[in-house]
């Protein structure tokens, strides 16, 4: 037993005991609604109960959040936002702009998140040097996904490049397998579009195009290769992948229907639930291209504003468990995501988790660390908006042209700033 | 109630009598001065500023319709309402007056026939989109099981096909209110004068012909009741789009109800999206206030 | 009932009309055998068979698993339908009554201003709202759905009972007025009695129109105050989890039973309104 472990014990032995002088109540907006999203959100629940305070659940699911943003905005403007809604990436300074947000600094000071967390995830957590949110989990979106049955039937091995990427395709394709299980819907063809971009592009003119949003590099032969590519890549799709959920579509690559899928690593709780094995059932990989990046989609729960001193010292308890360890590795391994946490005992893990840890590490050491602009990470939610227009507009138009499409990129992004 | 009517004949009373149906009213007007009209004014008012997240009050004047009209999904959106507004209304009248006239033919067992061509009306959008959208599934719906009843080549994938996705909304919603049309015109066709009928029919009149030069043309009140009905529908579709297609693929069976609503709440911008949502109103008034004007008009005579 | 009848009941014109109903028959009922026979089936048999196949075995875990995530939402629903539905058919009433037997100047106009509300797009007044409901103190209780629900259902309401109440000669009134009966009492005692179609038809309208709301049900209400349309979504349209298309489609049933259950029994009442002068402007 290590340091660690044995604090989270000490951790966990302390929230059992109910401070009844300071019982609030903590409402919390979220769209953890499935499998073991509410597994985990269940047991955020119970461990903020068992510091005496009352947990008001408010799940709105419906496309990825968007319904949920919709009762939240209303909610706002009616005067009683929830305590902590699931908010992410540059949204928080969009609202923290707006002077919703709780001041959690003293939390964090106590318990130290500024040496706990990477400082770039810091940095998205902090509104004008604040902290308005505390993280929750990272998932990777740079993932492979590889049925290495199918692959060895087809004869193909697991690409490195995006040149092995498509050779293994072709082989896949000649074997009679759907090549890439995907599935036709806006996020999903963000996903994809992002990981050839983070491979043609690389990290610098990356960051560039997508945070920085800079004309010449959205508009350079670079991104046209990448829509080129993106182009090339719906040849290997299936011709009912429109609307498809992701997890159908991962579904494809269980039962050795399809060889590969594009996909955060939020596919793994489809893997697990099958009764699947990490490295020896299923494969994941870097994304062809992208090896030593790692684009990042963090969930997050931004917290704010309370009259109420008893509901406030509840949001504070919220905010302090979700950071503890036990949480942590319970939820993230119901979610597939890593912890936030650079210091959490792994060993627990699977293979996949284990090598995204040592990924995010040394990622967050040199620079690696990208955020994921198909899962709001990037940029605020009009200019993701923006995006997916262009690129899933693009993916669905068989004469698309990809000079076109990227000047159409550029246009887009430009008219919503 | 009834103590008012025992004592009207005092005149304070008798005044308050004058009044009483405008007060009666007050309640209601009030709701839809503020409820409706205000809304709208505010939305209008939204829609010349730069209101991202959250209502601003910057104004920017047109900027926001300019953008629109830049849009190309706006465009997308605008076209599939008329395609799916015009289609859907006009397929649920014409299959809603068949069935009725068929159904008026003395057909036996009527009552349960008319259920179930009502029933479809009593399930939401929700229910109805997720039905129909597994229903039009290529590869596990309509696709799989007649292939699986022996027609090899048989192929229907509109749902994936951003041509004809837009056609699928029209099935599913021509599915859901096409009964209730057969309703209404089948309790018209019931109470239009039977003399009429028989003398024509005296006269030589085919059947066919009675109904098309004398029944329907009576029934012009119902017409205007299934219409309101049948537009109120098309333009509360959202419920639908949002589970059958998500807009999809790509953004080809969009709505502006569907971008109205993604751009104000779930892209932050409120200003566009305000903008959007005072076009499609500008459009409907444009359409509908002449047509209910002459209706209103019209009853005032008799 | 009209005498339109071919007269040979077995006439070749008549077999084609039965054949045509009952395809249409059919058709309308194949999405509700879909969902009925799905839901029974388990997750695999959903996979491997299709549409209409049988299930190879039929098993009530889709309806249960169904219940226990969305059923203690049903009453919800039930809390805010109720009141909703007789508050804005009692306010359609005596709108109704008002805008046919009482007009004023600019009565008219009201109307057609109230009519205008029947294309309002709703998505519009999500946000002012909601701020109102904030400054009533009712944002996110039942009591404030329940509001906004009539609100929104009057435009409906009125326009059905005041097409109904023209069709009453105004002369019924006028002798009423003249034996001194007033305003409440013609209402009360002529008017009421003779709208009992009517008022099917506006109870049917309304209660289908409310218990299947999702809108005003996601925006205004949250957590344990959800009708069941939501829950339902929240169901059917979760992101993760293996899909199961069984209890999706036992739950969109349970949603829609007690809708399917009133156009059932009553909807002789609904098609006997309409005919008593709803539709006849």
């Amino acid at each position: 037993m290590n340091a660690m472990t044995r604090l989270a014990t000490a951790v966990s032995l302390v929230s059992l005991m109910p401070l009844a002088a300071l019982a609030g109540e903590v409402e919390v907006l979220h769209w953890w609604t499935s499998g073991g999203e509410k597994r985990a959100a269940d047991t955020l629940q119970k461990l903020v109960e068992d510091k005496g305070h009352t947990w008001k659940d408010f799940a709105v699911a419906g496309g990825g959040g968007e319904a949920a943003m919709t009762v939240l905005k209303t909610r706002a403007v009616s005067g009683n936002p929830p305590a902590a809604a699931q908010i992410k990436g540059p949204d928080i300074q969009e609202w923290g702009a707006l002077g919703l947000l709780a001041n959690l600094d003293s939390v964090a000071e106590q318990n130290q998140w500024d040496t706990l967390l990477p400082k770039q995830v810091a940095e998205i957590m902090t509104y004008e040097g604040h902290y308005v949110a505390v993280p929750v989990n990272v998932h990777r979106v740079n993932w492979l996904w590889i049925n290495p049955e199918v692959f060895a039937k087809a004869g193909a091995t697991p690409p490195t490049t995006l040149d092995e990427f498509f050779a293994a395709a072709d082989k896949l394709k000649a074997a009679g397998f759907i090549p890439l299980a995907h599935g036709g819907q806006p996020w999903q063809d963000g996903t994809v579009f992002e990981d050839l971009a983070l491979s043609i592009l690389g990290a610098d003119a990356f960051r560039k195009a997508f945070v920085d949003l800079d004309e010449a590099t959205l508009t350079g032969d670079q991104m046209v290769e990448v829509f080129a590519a993106l182009n090339k890549l719906r040849g290997y799709v299936d011709a009912d992948a429109a609307g498809r959920d992701w997890n159908i579509a991962t579904g494809l690559v269980i039962n050795g229907k399809a060889g590969m899928q594009l996909m955060g690593d939020w596919a793994k709780s489809e893997w697990t639930a099958a009764g699947k094995v990490a490295g020896k059932d299923y494969q994941c990989l870097a994304f062809p291209g992208t090896q030593g990046s790692f684009a990042f989609n963090i969930d997050s729960l931004a917290m704010f504003k309370l009259g109420d001193a008893e509901n406030r010292k509840a949001q504070e308890d919220l905010a302090r468990t979700v950071l503890e360890p036990e949480f942590q590795q319970f939820f993230n391994q119901n979610k597939g995501s890593i912890p936030v946490r650079l210091d959490q005992d792994m060993s627990s893990f699977d293979a996949c988790a284990q090598k995204s840890m040592a990924d995010f590490k040394e990622a967050a050491g040199n620079g690696g660390l990208q955020p994921s602009m198909a899962h709001g990470m990037a940029a605020s939610s009009y200019v993701q908006g923006a995006v997916f227009d262009v690129v899933t507009n693009f993916f669905n138009d068989p004469q698309a042209d990809p000079k076109r499409a990227a000047q159409q990129l550029a246009a887009a992004i430009q008219a919503v700033q | 109630m009834s103590s008012i009517a025992v004592v009207t004949k005092a005149s304070p009373l008798d005044a308050l009598q004058r009044w009483l149906p405008k007060l009666v009213l007050a309640p209601s007007m009030l709701i839809v001065l503020v409820g409706f009209y205000g809304y709208i004014l505010w939305t209008f008012l939204l829609s010349f500023t730069n209101s991202r997240f959250m209502p601003s009050y910057k104004w920017v004047g047109l900027q926001q319709y300019q953008r629109l009209l830049d849009n190309d999904r706006w465009w997308v959106a605008s076209k599939n309402l008329m395609v799916f507004g015009g289609l859907f209304i006009t397929i649920s009248l014409v299959v809603g007056v068949l069935l009725a006239v068929l159904l008026d033919q003395r057909i036996r067992r009527e009552g349960v026939i008319r259920t179930i061509f009502l029933y479809p009306m009593a399930l939401s959008m929700i229910v109805t989109g997720t039905a129909w959208k597994w229903l039009l599934n290529p590869g596990l719906g309509l696709d799989k099981l007649l292939r699986d009843w022996g027609w090899e080549g048989f192929r229907f994938d509109w749902l994936v096909d951003p041509q004809y996705v837009v056609y699928c909304l029209v099935i599913a919603a021509v599915w859901q209110a096409s009964g209730f049309v057969m309703a209404l015109f089948l309790a018209g066709l019931r109470s239009v004068d039977q003399s009429i009928i028989r003398a024509a029919q005296v006269d030589g009149a085919s059947l066919p012909n009675i109904y098309l030069r004398i029944v329907l043309p009576s029934l012009g009140p119902v017409f205007f009741s299934a219409l309101m009905i049948l537009a109120h529908i098309a333009i509360k579709s959202f419920d639908l789009v949002a589970s059958m297609t998500a807009g999809g693929p790509g953004y080809s069976s969009d709505l502006p109800a569907m971008f109205m609503y993604a751009h104000t709440f779930t892209r932050g911008q409120m200003g566009l999206g305000a903008a959007s949502a005072i076009l499609m109103l500008g459009a409907v008034l444009a359409i509908l206030v002449p047509y209910l004007y002459s209706e209103l008009r019209a009853k005032r005579h008799d | 009932m009209t005498s339109l009848s071919a007269k040979s009941p077995f006439s070749l014109s008549r077999l084609a009309i039965y054949a045509t109903l009952l395809t249409a028959c059919a058709v309308y009922l194949i999405p509700l055998i879909v969902m009925l026979l799905t839901s029974f089936k388990t997750p695999e048999d959903v996979l491997t068979g299709n549409l209409l196949s049988w299930p190879e075995l039929f098993t009530g875990i889709g309806w249960s698993k169904a219940w226990d995530s969305v059923g203690g939402f049903f009453w919800n629903s039930v809390k805010i339908t109720i009141p909703a539905v007789t508050i804005s058919t009692l306010l359609g009433a005596l709108n109704g009554y008002v805008l046919a037997m009482w007009r004023f100047r600019g009565s008219q106009l009201f109307f057609g201003l109230l009519l205008f509300g029947c294309f309002l797009p709703f998505q519009v007044v999500l946000l002012p709202a909601s701020f109102t409901l904030g400054q009533l103190g009712l944002a996110n209780t039942t009591s404030g759905l329940v509001l906004i629900h009539v609100v929104y259902g009057l435009a409906f309401t009125t326009l059905f009972f005041r097409n109904y109440y023209v069709s009453i000669p105004d002369a019924l009134v006028r002798a009423a007025r003249l034996d001194g009966a007033g305003f409440f009492t013609i209402f009360g005692r002529i008017m009421l009695p003779m709208s009992v179609p009517i008022i099917m038809v506006c109870l049917i309208w309304q209660f289908t129109q409310i218990w299947n709301d999702f809108l005003f049900g996601v925006v205004f209400a949250s957590g344990d105050t959800q009708p069941i349309t939501v829950a339902l979504n929240n169901l059917v349209n979760t992101s993760t989890g293996a899909k199961e298309y069984n209890v999706d489609m036992a739950a969109a049933m349970i949603a829609g039973l007690p809708t399917l259950v009133v156009y059932i029994l009553a909807g002789k009442y609904f098609l006997r309104g309409l005919t008593a002068g709803a539709v006849k402007g």
